[in-house]
Formats: C-alpha cells, structure tokens, sequence
C-alpha cells in the first residue's frame, strides 16, 4: 500500500511517454475516446483508420499479455450491470460530446496549458466525485 | 510506420494503465471518494503522464512530426455548452463505474462480463453522441 503511489507515477510516465510517442512520431493527439469513437462511428477512414485501429490494438493486446504474464490483471468493476451500461452510455456520449475525455483533455490538454483541457477536467472530476459520493455513500448502489 | 508507431504507442499506454492500477475501478473510484478511504493514486498518475507530455509539446514548435504531415493546431479557446455538459455526463459514468475510455479496453481481456457491458454501451453512446449533440445545441443560448 505504501509503494503503491510510486507505481502510479511510474504507469503515469509511461502513459505520458506514449503520449509524446504518439505526438512527436505519429503527430496525433492521445485521446483515448476520440481514437475509439472515431472507428466505432465510421468517422475515421483510410490511414488514419488503420492508426486507430493499430492504436487500439496495441492498447489491447499488450495489457492482455502483461496481465497474463503477471497476474495483475483485476478490473473490481461492479457485477451490477445496470450500472455499467449506464455507466458506460454515459461515458461514450459524454466524451463524444465534450470532444475528449481523461487521456485527451486530462493529460493532452492539461499539458499544453488547453483552457478546454483544463475546463473539461474540472467538470468531469467534479461530476465523478459527487457522483461516487451521491451512489455510494446515499444510496449505497456502488 | 504509421501503424507500428501507432501500435507501439497504444501499447505503452496500455502497460501504463496496468501498472498504475488504472484498470482498477477500486482506485478510481477511491480517489474520486473523498469522503471515504481516500486513495491517492490517480493524482500521481496524472502528474507522472503530464510532465512528459508537457516536454513534448515544447519539441512540437517549429517542428513536423517524424513521420510527416503537421502538429495537432493551437486548442480551441471557446469552450461552450457542449464541453461542459459532455464533462459533466463523463464524469457521471467514470464516478458510476470507474471506468473511462483508455482503461476500459486496456482491461478488455480481464474484465469479465462488466467489462464487455460497459465497452459495449460505451461503443453505443459514442454513436449516439451526434444526436445528443444536435439537441444540445438546438437549445437557446443561456443569457
């Protein structure tokens, strides 16, 4: 428990690593949802659909085989699944809507001093702890 | 190339996500839980990803990408209606569930029958969002 921060830094340079990978290399930014919403909706085409679903693969593929390896691999998500499709329509709307989410705004945007970056984070932090706090604590769903 | 790099991109992020413990919607959840047993995690996790991202968006001025093409342009200063509802809408289901779009499909293979409900409402609201969208922005303008 008390190394576990230091875990969290380490995962965290390596995400921001892939950031600039992505950016420097590729000259795209990192945003998880706008990469998968583009391929869900059909938005992305040609090269930049073949980036995408190469993006996507990579982010899929390496956690699997790492979790595999390692034995790491344990979401805790909730058995209730009400709650994770509403959960999860929230979040594919929300993102799309909004134009990114915590890879894009968050760590992409906040990094480039982005006002909207900076907004969106505020909004969705907030949002997400009254949130846990209304479900978890009042009504006792989560 | 584009699609090797693209690759080798996802899937650093993807080992990040792991070893952070973002694919665990406990810590998640635990940091957005202030009034529980707080879980600092995800602040160490943001700030480890934003400082090398910061550095490579210093390299971007007066550059072009390795692999051609241009830099991603200056963000958009306006922010509008439609940022803050989609973050607040977000933020409702990353709180619910713990889970966000990265982490969703980085645990895809280990999160069981929550994880591919949640993926695959996710996939649904993405395709939804442009109607939602419309309507947001057919309502009159706050004075």
């Amino acid at each position: 428990m008390q190394m576990e921060w230091i875990w969290g830094l380490l995962g965290g340079g390596l995400i921001g690593s892939a950031g600039a990978l992505y950016l420097l290399i590729n000259g795209r930014v990192m945003g998880a949802s706008g990469i998968v919403g583009g391929l869900v909706d059909g938005s992305a085409t040609g090269v930049q659909r073949r980036e995408r679903l190469a993006f996507a693969a990579g982010l899929f593929l390496v956690p699997a085989v790492l979790a595999l390896l390692f034995g790491n691999g344990e979401t805790h998500a909730s058995a209730n699944l009400m709650v994770m499709a509403a959960g999860g329509l929230l979040v594919g709307v929300g993102t799309r809507i909004a134009n990114g989410c915590t890879s894009g705004h968050g760590v992409c945007g906040i990094s480039r001093l982005s006002l909207r970056g900076i907004v969106a984070t505020v909004f969705y932090i907030g949002a997400g702890g009254i949130t846990v706090v209304l479900f978890r604590h009042l009504l006792g769903v989560i | 190339m584009r699609g090797l790099f693209a690759f080798l991109a996802g899937g650093t992020f993807g080992a990040g996500l792991l070893l952070s413990g973002m694919t665990d919607t406990r810590k998640v959840q635990g940091w957005l839980d202030i009034f529980g047993d707080w879980d600092p995690t995800l602040a160490f996790v943001m700030g480890g990803a934003i400082l090398p991202m910061a550095v490579a968006w210093q390299f971007t001025r007066r550059r072009r990408p390795v692999l051609g093409g241009q830099f991603p342009p200056a963000p958009e200063p306006r922010l509008g209606r439609s940022l803050v509802t989609g973050s607040v809408m977000f933020g409702m289901g990353w709180g619910l569930t713990g889970l966000c779009p990265g982490p969703s499909i980085a645990s895809a293979s280990f999160g069981g029958i929550s994880g591919l409900v949640f993926l695959l409402a996710m996939g649904t609201g993405m395709i939804l969002a442009p109607m939602a969208k419309a309507r947001l922005d057919a309502l009159p303008a706050a004075a």
